[in-house]
């Protein structure tokens, strides 16, 4: 009988490709003749006042065809998202090192990046604002700082039986994408371009091309087959490139292509939010909040990018799973002269967990009590359901969820035989936690929460389908060729799918916010099903039966007595002049909200997990591992298993990179110094857990009409790995019992560890 | 012979009329090209493999992985190397696999099979290294045989899978020696030729040694895994290039009883077995510089004479009293490795002169040997501190101690005040805690991104603490509990 697509374990539709070395990135295009090869000159140095550029030695160069600054852009000097901030090319000032002064268009990539060097930028230093701190001092902010709040935090901290504060500093993080920047644009006729972009975003690419080139939408294609990874970092950020590269075709007549080179790329582009977070928390005796006051502050660096509502969704995120009956969340949103942070899966989300992930740590410290019954006992309940933001939790799965893990990862044993090698060793300590994790799921700027879709049903029965949503490895085009497969109960090999392009879909958002399958899915579903009922309405005529009552079967199409290949449907009604193509579109429903009072419901509904860790520290290096970790996550009704347990597994060790060995180290100018693989390390192999359990909840189904009621899996697991750096937490404590939480800030790196572990025993 | 400025690598038409020629799937490919022209490009741009990537193009994010196969007899000795940093006249008289290699029949390699079967590739650029890398497993290409997939694939990043996915395909396919007799045939048909635009490639240390006279400050490169960065991200114009990865007679290990004498062209996973029986610890040592593709090009020949400060490799040979013997002409002179090092950026070593070889003696029954490296990531990474101890004890008193460290000074150095601390005193915990104290003033590190002088100095004397723990029975290393966990 029917085999359904949806719900099995579909390989990925590249994958074939990709082990083959056969699946097409940009830069692997065959090159067109003429194509020009770009490198931005960028700022070497920070905030200064831009006074002149010397490119004659840069024209010199045999090679070079052309030099452009923002002197030569035709419309509007801007790459930025929202705001209108972010030039293609530095004008009059230089905001942050490493922004774009001009771009170099020679023969070839290493002319073009050997003449940028030999630019004479005239500059004036101006003072350079680069941490959080020196801006708070200066009160530099791109935007006012925001407070949510909900009952009387003041209050209620006054009258808690028990009260601490504390601070946490939290470093930023590198996209690292494994396929850098790139972007392709050749010229077509009447001053059109087509522009291959490596892009999160090619609508936006579209737009911005068109506002920089002052020519309409409607003369810019982008297209996107597939990215080499992107986390966030080419949802913004690949602006910049397919610009330049669009600017250069049309001043030239010729095909340009950039691509960045890796440390140009990390200098260059934004980064995950660095925060620092403070906290005044109100509890009983038993760990359950009464009050609390959180303060959030991040460095947004140079411009605005999606830093307001990457910071809103840091305070979406500082409840996490927990009932915080009075409480007050202000967040500052600091401007520096560092390279404009952006979009890194989680989103902020990551940044306000850690938060109150670190005061339940603080609570159990500082009462005795073990962590997780201090979790367990402040999660919300029904009558304890409203979030600080005033949207209501109906679908709370977190208890269960806990509890499930909690014991098939046996917390309470395996907690004891921590304490007892604790007791045994003196070098080495280690170091338990269980941490949850609770994730609204919709973008949080309402509008864009649309997407659209274009199936195209040929006469030989095979499918093509296409959708604002891109590929950047996380399996969005397998899974939703399934949900297009099952529509039509084909196999899911008869959906050929095809790049991203905005002159099929236009006017589309982001793939972002974990809303790929979500949104794109369901446009996919709907054009799918306009197609299939129109068929069926056919059928019906042609065969003398209700149309309602024609079945499509693994076996064919069943109508009144026939079973009719689909193939053959396809054929009939196409001699039967019915259209066999439909747009889709859908907008997600419920969710609005007030920016101004912080309030409303921003999400459709929240992705709920769970992540036990269990790790060793060094106390006289500070080395540390991750020795075991067990997962349980809800992805509702799973679209496909294997890719979504790839995206839990994928996504929490990138989370444990932004929380252990990942760190951005910048000079008092702003300059990043780790800004390549030899200084930047992501995790490798051996850095996996030597053992990891992961299982997606089995009782997990969205409560809301999503597609097949599944859930978004894109960013939630990326906050399990909050369990490490609170396991890594309690190592450290062990170091000293009774004298306190560590002052352990992120990343955990070896040196903060041994640092925590020195403070800590230290103190009085 | 005269030196030129390099020309970039074209690709010609009949083959061995270029002045590289390497063996590709079966053909003979012969290419013009210039000292530092990369194999990364010509496979990509030029002969249009497009399988494997640019990642970071120096050689730490291994998506540029292909195998390099050297005859050796009647079989080919394969190892894996990052592409980007390698210089085509590196290939002269090769053969060359890439991940088009492995399907060029048709079918998939069963690594490849597992590798999509387990769902090891997301977004599929770093995917053609991975497999590369297992591929090389898979027919016992150098350093992978009897170890851990995880360390097979250090030198491979991937930012989307997790890697568990890939261990699992790695683990799958098992390992067995290929059927390279048309490539060992292959091979034979191949003329090397020894020189090009640029650059040399003299096959014995007599001719190095006649090229260094002749162009003094000519640049030597082994393996290309420090000076290939100086090309692909310094945009250097290096000058005449003298290419020493073939010359045979400095390619040589000897072991006899008293210790070690490596050529300066043996590449890190070569010595790694006989550093290894030298003391465990070494062997440790060299598993965690680069990953295996940077082990299977850089040297440790090249390693001492860049004097890079944190020279992983100098720390521990000066620890056990390495002797570096260098030429010029048919002169050689010898000193103690740590007296070759000058400041930050300099050596002895004169613009004619080359590293021949370094000694490094056999430690003395019962010396206690401890490296360690800490970095912030274990495998794959630089050190921020990198301490070595060679401690013997006699009767229960210090009979003699060196001590070394890497990253604590501009140049790895011995910690003389450490060693005067310990020698002679009464092996104690006590004698140890002086001795952690006297290392602070040995040095003066500095704060960069790999670490604070703070974290510098403290880790450093705790490294001497650990080994005095560890002597005492504790347990001290966070890696020996990863085996061992339940």
């Amino acid at each position: 009988m029917t085999e359904r697509s949806v719900g099995a374990s579909r390989r990925h539709d590249s994958a074939e490709a990709h082990v083959a070395g056969r699946a097409v990135y940009i830069d692997d295009i065959a090159e067109p003749p003429g194509l020009l090869h770009l490198a931005f000159g960028l700022a070497a140095d920070g905030h200064a006042r831009l006074l002149g550029i010397d490119l004659d030695a840069v024209r010199a160069v045999p090679g070079v065809v052309g030099v452009y600054t923002a002197a030569d852009i035709p419309g509007v000097n801007d790459v930025s998202p929202v705001k209108g901030d972010d030039r293609l090319f530095a004008d009059g000032e230089i905001l942050y090192p490493g922004q774009p002064l001009f771009v170099v268009a020679a023969t070839s990539v290493e002319i073009a990046r050997r003449a940028a060097r030999k630019a004479v930028v005239d500059v004036e230093p101006l003072p350079a604002l680069t941490t959080i701190a020196q801006a708070k001092a200066a009160g530099s902010v791109i935007e006012e700082a925001q407070r949510m709040a909900r009952g009387d935090a003041a209050a209620a901290l006054d009258a808690a039986p028990h009260r601490i504060s504390g601070t946490l500093e939290m470093g930023g993080q590198e996209h690292f994408y494994l396929e850098g920047q790139v972007a392709l644009a050749v010229p077509g006729e009447d001053g059109q371009v087509h522009v291959l972009s490596s892009t999160q975003h090619p609508s936006e690419i579209q737009h911005l091309i068109a506002k920089v080139l002052g020519c309409s939408h409607a003369d810019v294609t982008v297209e996107v087959r597939r990215m080499g990874g992107a986390f966030g970092g080419k949802e913004t950020q690949a602006a910049a490139f397919a610009v330049a590269a669009a600017l250069v075709a049309a001043k030239t007549g010729r095909p340009a292509k950039i691509r960045a080179d890796r440390d140009d790329d990390m200098a260059m582009t934004g980064k995950r939010h660095e925060f620092s977070a403070g906290y005044d928390v109100g509890f009983t005796p038993d760990g359950r909040i009464a009050g609390i006051r959180i303060e959030l502050a991040s460095r947004c660096g140079a411009t605005w990018d999606l830093s307001s509502a990457i910071n809103d969704r840091a305070m979406f995120h500082a409840d996490n799973c927990y009932w915080l009956p009075a409480v007050e969340i202000v967040s500052h949103r600091l401007k520096t002269h560092t390279v404009s942070n952006t979009a890194f899966r989680g989103f902020g989300g990551p940044q306000g967990m850690l938060a109150i992930e670190r005061v339940m740590d603080a609570i159990a410290v500082h009462l005795g009590l073990d962590p997780l019954s201090v979790r367990q006992v402040n999660l919300y309940a029904p009558g304890r359901d409203v979030t600080p933001y005033h949207m209501t939790v109906t679908d709370n799965v977190a208890p269960e969820i806990i509890a499930e893990l909690a014991e098939q990862a046996e917390y309470a044993r395996r907690q004891a035989a921590v304490a007892e090698f604790n007791a045994r060793n003196t070098v080495l300590k280690k170091g338990l936690a269980l941490t949850p994790v609770k994730f609204g799921i919709s973008f949080t700027t309402t509008h864009l929460n649309q997407a659209g879709a274009l199936v195209l049903v040929y006469a030989d029965g095979s499918i093509q389908i296409n959708h604002g949503g891109t590929e950047m490895g996380q399996g969005l085009m397998i899974k939703v060729a399934q949900v297009v497969a099952d529509v039509f109960a084909v196999p899911v090999d008869r959906v050929r799918v095809t790049s991203t392009r905005t002159d099929k879909v236009p006017n589309t958002s982001a793939t972002a916010a974990s809303s790929g399958a979500d949104l794109n899915g369901m446009a996919a579903f709907r054009a799918a099903d306009t197609v299939r009922a129109r068929l069926a309405d056919f059928l019906g005529d042609r065969f003398g039966c209700q149309a309602g009552d024609v079945r499509f079967t693994a076996d064919g199409v069943v109508a009144g007595d026939e079973l009719v290949p689909f193939e053959t449907v396809c054929r009939m009604a196409h001699l039967a002049r019915v259209s066999l193509s439909s747009t889709g579109f859908y907008a997600t429903p419920h969710i609005h909200y007030d920016r101004a009072t912080h309030s409303g419901r921003p999400f459709l509904y929240f992705a709920y997990g769970a992540a036990l860790s269990e790790v060793v520290i060094d106390t006289l290096t500070g080395e540390h591992r991750v020795l075991a970790v067990d997962i349980l996550h809800d992805v509702g009704r799973s679209l496909n298993p294997a890719i979504d347990l790839g995206q839990i597994e994928g996504a929490f060790v990138q989370g444990m990179g932004w929380l252990t060995t990942e760190e951005l180290v910048y000079d008092d100018r702003g300059r990043l110094l780790t800004h390549a693989p030899s200084t930047y390390k992501i995790p490798t192999a051996g850095d996996r857990p030597a053992r990891m359990d992961i299982r997606l909840w089995a009782a997990g189904l969205n409560v809301e009409a999503t597609i097949h009621r599944s859930k978004a899996v894109g960013e939630p697991p990326f906050m399990l790995a909050i369990s490490v750096f609170s396991a890594l937490t309690a190592a450290v404590a062990a170091t000293a019992p009774g004298k306190g939480l560590p002052a352990l800030d992120a990343p955990a790196t070896p040196e903060r560890i041994l640092m925590a572990v020195g403070e800590l025993r230290a103190r009085g | 012979m005269a030196i030129r400025p390099t020309v970039a690598a074209e690709t010609v038409t009949n083959p061995g009329g270029g002045n590289v020629s390497f063996l590709l799937d079966g053909e003979i490919v012969s290419v013009t090209a210039g000292a530092t022209d990369s194999v990364l490009d010509l496979l990509r741009y030029k002969l249009r493999r497009t399988g494997t990537k640019e990642g970071c193009a120096e050689g730490d994010c291994g998506a540029c992985t292909v195998l390099l196969g050297d005859p050796d007899g009647e079989a080919v000795n394969w190892r894996a190397v990052n592409a980007c940093i390698l210089f085509v006249p590196m290939l002269d008289g090769k053969a060359l696999k890439t991940v088009e290699s492995l399907s060029a029949g048709g079918d998939l390699h069963p690594v490849q099979r597992e590798m999509i079967d387990r769902h090891g590739s997301q977004c599929g650029f770093c995917t053609p290294g991975f497999v590369m890398s297992l591929y090389g497993r898979s027919v016992g290409a150098a350093g992978t045989t009897g170890e851990p997939v995880a360390d097979v694939i250090a030198g491979n990043l991937c930012r989307c899978t997790g890697y568990g996915p890939i261990l699992e395909a790695g683990e799958a396919v098992p390992a067995g020696p290929g059927d390279d007799a048309g490539i060992v045939a292959g091979l034979r048909t191949i003329a090397r030729s020894n020189a090009g635009p640029g650059w040399f490639a003299p096959e014995t240390s007599d001719e190095l040694a006649e090229l260094m006279l002749a162009n003094p400050g000519a640049r030597i490169v082994a393996g290309a895994t420090d000076v290939g960065l100086w090309v692909t991200k310094q945009h250097r114009d290096l000058g005449a290039v003298i290419f020493i990865g073939d010359i045979a007679d400095l390619r040589t290990i000897e072991e006899t009883p008293d210790g070690l004498r490596i050529g300066a062209g043996v590449r890190y996973n070569e010595t790694r077995a006989a550093l290894a029986r030298l003391d465990p610890q070494l062997g440790e040592l060299v598993r965690r510089i680069g990953g295996v593709q940077v082990r299977n090009s850089g040297t440790i020949g090249g390693n001492i004479a860049n004097g890079s400060p944190i020279g992983d490799m100098p720390p521990a040979l000066i620890a056990l009293g390495a002797v570096l013997t260098l030429r010029r002409g048919d002169e050689r002179r010898s000193m103690a490795l740590e007296d070759f090092f000058l400041s930050y950026g300099k050596q002895d070593r004169a613009a004619d002169e080359f590293v021949e070889s370094v000694f490094v003696p056999r430690p003395a029954t019962g010396t206690i040997v401890r490296v360690t490296k800490l970095t912030k990531r274990f495998d794959s990474d630089i050190s921020a501190v990198c301490g070595a101890f060679a401690i013997s004890i006699d009767r229960g008193v210090v009979s003699a101690a060196r001590v070394a460290f890497g990253g604590m000074a501009g140049i790895p150095a011995r910690a003389a005040r450490c060693e005067a601390a310990l020698f002679g005193q009464e092996w104690s915990g006590a004698t140890v805690e002086h001795a952690a104290l006297a290392l602070a003033e040995d040095f003066r590190p500095l704060d960069d991104a790999r670490g604070s002088a703070a974290y510098r100095s403290l880790a450093a004397g705790n490294l001497l603490r650990r080994l005095w723990a560890e002597q005492s029975g504790e347990k001290v290393s966070v890696l020996d509990l990863v085996s061992d966990h339940d």
